[in-house]
């Protein structure tokens, strides 16, 4: 994971770009010497970039303005780096075109519900902090086999549209239970890592994380919207997962 | 930070239970009355008082009056530890929101014993 930024200056006119085929506005805020976050505007000619892609329109202003920070990598929405609020929703700029946005202006926000470290990028310990409650491994107490765990094709079915996560955070801070109780909710994003962990065949702690889950809080705090399915780039269902994870601790409740 | 404190059963799974149980008691007692109200319009003091007056009627209003307010504490509790992240506000709205349910639950009850 990469942080683009500059640390020699903070704020670049965009006066000079003058051509007006692409209009955005951006989040901008560097604490160390802004007093408040504020929104810049920006306009760049579509000529100066090398791909469609909401990163490519980043990376050629960042060009013009070398204090415009933001995180990536990949750049093919498999690092997840780029996790950033596009026109209100959540959503990596990697794989998002700005062709397909109807907007006149593009805004781009940090992901919300999480502090803002500078203009694009947040600092998502919380997250990482809910994503290690899940224990996102596999635990087995029974004796190490000589080759492998192996499982049944049914088994293993039963592990996709789950391991597919890329902990882009997208989901987990567009969840308004995440917003209000960010160390109490496990959001969407672990709860898919603890489900995923539940339901696999080798692991033999399915009762002790699910003994984890019963509280008011970690899972149930799920109110169901589903803000973490409309955004979630790699089209996965959290709230699926959530549904499932539910049943479960109710059938060892009961 | 948000505790646990006066959640109903302190367990999400047993709150989410009940929370489900009630509504469909409430859906069903709805039901009922709704269709009691179509199949006596206009409805007369009469015909309401002697609905009263059956046992099953009022066993079934007693338990409607109970699952309101294990319905509306599970969700108010929930309202309350999402938007009120000040201590002493919540602790109020909260024991305000008990001493009401609690106040409608017995006047509830002493309307339909008839005392």
């Amino acid at each position: 994971m990469e942080v683009n930024s500059a640390a020699t200056e903070t704020h670049t006119s965009s006066d000079e770009f003058v051509n007006k085929q692409l209009k955005l506005s951006i989040y901008r805020y560097n604490p160390e010497f802004d007093k408040a976050p504020y929104m810049q505007d920006y306009e760049i000619d579509t000529v100066e970039l090398h791909g469609v892609m909401l990163l490519d329109v980043l990376e050629a202003l960042k060009v013009h303005d070398p204090s415009l920070t933001f995180r990536r990598s990949c750049s093919e929405g498999v690092c997840g780096s780029d996790g950033m609020n596009i026109n209100g929703q959540n959503g990596l700029a990697c794989i998002t075109s700005y062709l397909d946005l109807e907007s006149r202006k593009i805004v781009l926000r940090p992901l919300p519900g999480l502090p803002v470290i500078r203009d694009l990028v947040v600092d998502m310990s919380q997250f990482y902090k809910q994503y290690e409650k899940a224990q996102p491994y596999l635990q087995n107490n029974e004796p190490t086999p000589e080759k492998e765990r192996l499982q049944t094709i049914e088994e293993r079915k039963k592990l996709d549209g789950l391991y597919e996560c890329i902990l882009c955070a997208c989901c987990t801070t567009s969840c308004p239970s995440f917003w209000w109780n960010p160390d109490l909710f496990l959001g969407p994003a672990a709860l898919l890592w603890a489900y995923r962990f539940v339901v696999d065949s080798r692991d033999t702690e399915k009762k002790e994380r699910l003994a984890q889950l019963e509280d008011p809080f970690s899972l149930f705090r799920c109110r169901g919207i589903m803000n973490c399915v409309s955004v979630c780039p790699k089209k996965l269902n959290p709230t699926k997962a959530i549904g499932h994870l539910r049943k479960e601790v109710l059938a060892k409740g009961l | 930070m948000v505790g646990k404190n006066l959640s109903l059963t302190q367990s999400g799974v047993r709150d989410w239970l009940i929370q489900r149980i009630t509504a469909v008691i409430l859906a069903l007692y709805l039901t009922f009355i709704v269709v009691f109200l179509a199949l006596h319009s206009p409805l007369t003091y009469t015909a309401w008082s002697a609905f009263f007056g059956i046992t099953a009627v009022r066993i079934f209003t007693c338990l409607a009056l109970l699952s309101v307010v294990y319905h509306t504490w599970v969700g108010m509790w929930t309202i309350f530890t999402d938007y009120l992240k000040c201590p002493v506000s919540r602790t109020f709205f909260q024991v305000a929101t008990i001493l009401a349910l609690l106040s409608n639950l017995v006047w509830g009850i002493l309307i339909i014993i008839g005392r």
